[in-house]
C-alpha cells in the first residue's frame, strides 16, 4: 500500500509541477509578445504602458519559475526552465502566443487574458500552497490594473472611429477562437492539484467581458454560439509562432551556453 | 507635408483642441486622431508629501486616459500615491514679459517680513 500511495504522491507532484510551469509559461510568453512593442508603440505613453505590463508579467513568470525549479530540483533553475526548454515542453495556452497584430489586437488579447488571470489569481490566493497564494496575492494588484487599462482601451477603440471599430471587429474574429482553451482543463488542472475548479471561472469571465464588449459595441450573439475552439497549447501542442518566439527568447543562451550578463 | 509649430502660453489653447469627458464626442470630433488629444498637466503627491507637485505633461484623449497615462509614465519608480490631471487649457499663468511689474515691487518692502520687527523679550510665544 505504501508503495502505491508513494507513487500516487509523486504523480501528483509531477502534475503540480506541470501546473506551475503552465502558469509561468503563460506569463512569460505574453510578456515576450508584449515586449515586441518596445520602441514601436503608437504613442509614447502607450509604449511605456505595454512594456510596463510586459515587465509585470515577467516578474510573475520569474516567481513561478523559481518555485517550479525548487519543486523539480535536479539542478533546474528559473533560467534553465525558461531558456532551455523546447516548444513541446511549454504549457502556455495558444492565446498568448498569437501575434501582436495591430494595437487593437494586442489590447484585445490582453483584455481576454487579464480578465481570466484576475479570476484565476483570486482563486489561487486562497489555495493551500503558501507559495502560490503569495505569488497570486502580489500579482493580483498588477493584474487589476491590466484589466482596467485594457478594458478602457477596448471601449474607446470599439466605440471609436469607424476605422478603430473595424479593426477591433477583425481582432475579435482573430482571437475569439483562442478564448475557449482558457477554460478547457488540462490533465494537471484537476481540482485536487490546483485547489479550485477551472470550469467555474468561465461564467464570471463571460459576464465581465460581455459587459465591456457590449459597451464597446463589439458584442454579437454569434459569440454565444458553440464554435470550435483552438486548443492544445496547455499540453505542448503549439502554433507555428511558438518556434519563432522561442528563437528570439532563447537564441543567446543556446548559442553561448551558460553565458551571463 | 506642411509642418507648423505653434507656441501656446497656458490659457491660450483654443477651444477646438480641447478634450471632452464624453468619449463619443472626442472620438467623432476629429479626422486626424492626434488633434483630438489635448495636453494635460500632471501633478503627483509623493509618498511623504503634502502637496501635489507638477511632474510633467502628456497627451490623452480624456481624463481617465490621462490618469492612466500619468500612472504609467510618472509613477514607475514609486514617485507618488496620488495623481491630479488638469487640462492645460484650464491653467492660466502669468506672462513672463510681465514679470517686472508683477514681482519686482516686492523686493524693497522689507517691512512685509516678520523678521523685520523687534519683539520685546517678554513676549515668549509669538
Amino acid at each position: 500500500m505504501k508503495k502505491i500511495s508513494k507513487s500516487l504522491d509523486s504523480a501528483k507532484a509531477t502534475l503540480r509541477e506541470a501546473f506551475i510551469l503552465h502558469l509561468a509559461d503563460n506569463t512569460l510568453i505574453l510578456a515576450q509578445r508584449n515586449s515586441e512593442w518596445c520602441g514601436h508603440g503608437p504613442v509614447l505613453e502607450q509604449d511605456i504602458a505595454i512594456t510596463n505590463i510586459s515587465l509585470d508579467l515577467l516578474g510573475q513568470a520569474r516567481n513561478f519559475y523559481q518555485y517550479a525549479a525548487q519543486l523539480i530540483g535536479n539542478g533546474s533553475t528559473e533560467d534553465s526552465l525558461c531558456f532551455l526548454r523546447s516548444e513541446r515542453e511549454f504549457k502556455n495556452c495558444l492565446l498568448v502566443e498569437q501575434p501582436n497584430g495591430d494595437w487593437g489586437q494586442t489590447i484585445l488579447r490582453q483584455f481576454f487574458f487579464s480578465v481570466y488571470q484576475h479570476l484565476l489569481y483570486s482563486q489561487l490566493q486562497d489555495t493551500q500552497d503558501e507559495n502560490l497564494a503569495a505569488i497570486a496575492t502580489k500579482s493580483l494588484k498588477e493584474v487589476t490594473y491590466h484589466v482596467r487599462w485594457s478594458s478602457e482601451w477596448v471601449i474607446r477603440m470599439g466605440d471609436g472611429t469607424s476605422e478603430s471599430h473595424k479593426r477591433m471587429k477583425q481582432a475579435m474574429n482573430e482571437l475569439w477562437p483562442f478564448t475557449g482553451e482558457l477554460f478547457l482543463p488540462a490533465g494537471y488542472e484537476n481540482e485536487t492539484i490546483t485547489g479550485f475548479n477551472l470550469l467555474s471561472l468561465k461564467q464570471p469571465w463571460l459576464q465581465k467581458i460581455t459587459d465591456i464588449l457590449k459597451e464597446a459595441k463589439l458584442w454579437s450573439s454569434v459569440y454565444e454560439n458553440d464554435i470550435f475552439m483552438q486548443n492544445g497549447g496547455k499540453n505542448g501542442l503549439h502554433s507555428e509562432y511558438m518556434g519563432y518566439i522561442l528563437t528570439d527568447l532563447q537564441y543567446m543562451q543556446r548559442a553561448y551556453p551558460g553565458a551571463e550578463w | 507635408m506642411k509642418i507648423s509649430i505653434q507656441k501656446f502660453y497656458y490659457g491660450d489653447i483654443p477651444d477646438e483642441n480641447k478634450g471632452d469627458t464624453d468619449l463619443k464626442e472626442s472620438a467623432v470630433q476629429s479626422q486626424d486622431g492626434r488633434d483630438a488629444w489635448p495636453l494635460w498637466e500632471i501633478f503627483i503627491r509623493s509618498k511623504q508629501g503634502l502637496d501635489h507637485k507638477h511632474a510633467g505633461s502628456l497627451h490623452a484623449a480624456d481624463a481617465v486616459m490621462a490618469i492612466e497615462n500619468a500612472r504609467d509614465v510618472y509613477t514607475r519608480r514609486q514617485e507618488g500615491i496620488s495623481i491630479w490631471v488638469v487640462e492645460s487649457k484650464y491653467i492660466h499663468a502669468t506672462n513672463p514679459d510681465e514679470a517686472e511689474s508683477l514681482y519686482e515691487p516686492a523686493s524693497d518692502k522689507i517691512y512685509r517680513h516678520p523678521s523685520f520687527y523687534n519683539l520685546p523679550d517678554e513676549l515668549k510665544h509669538m
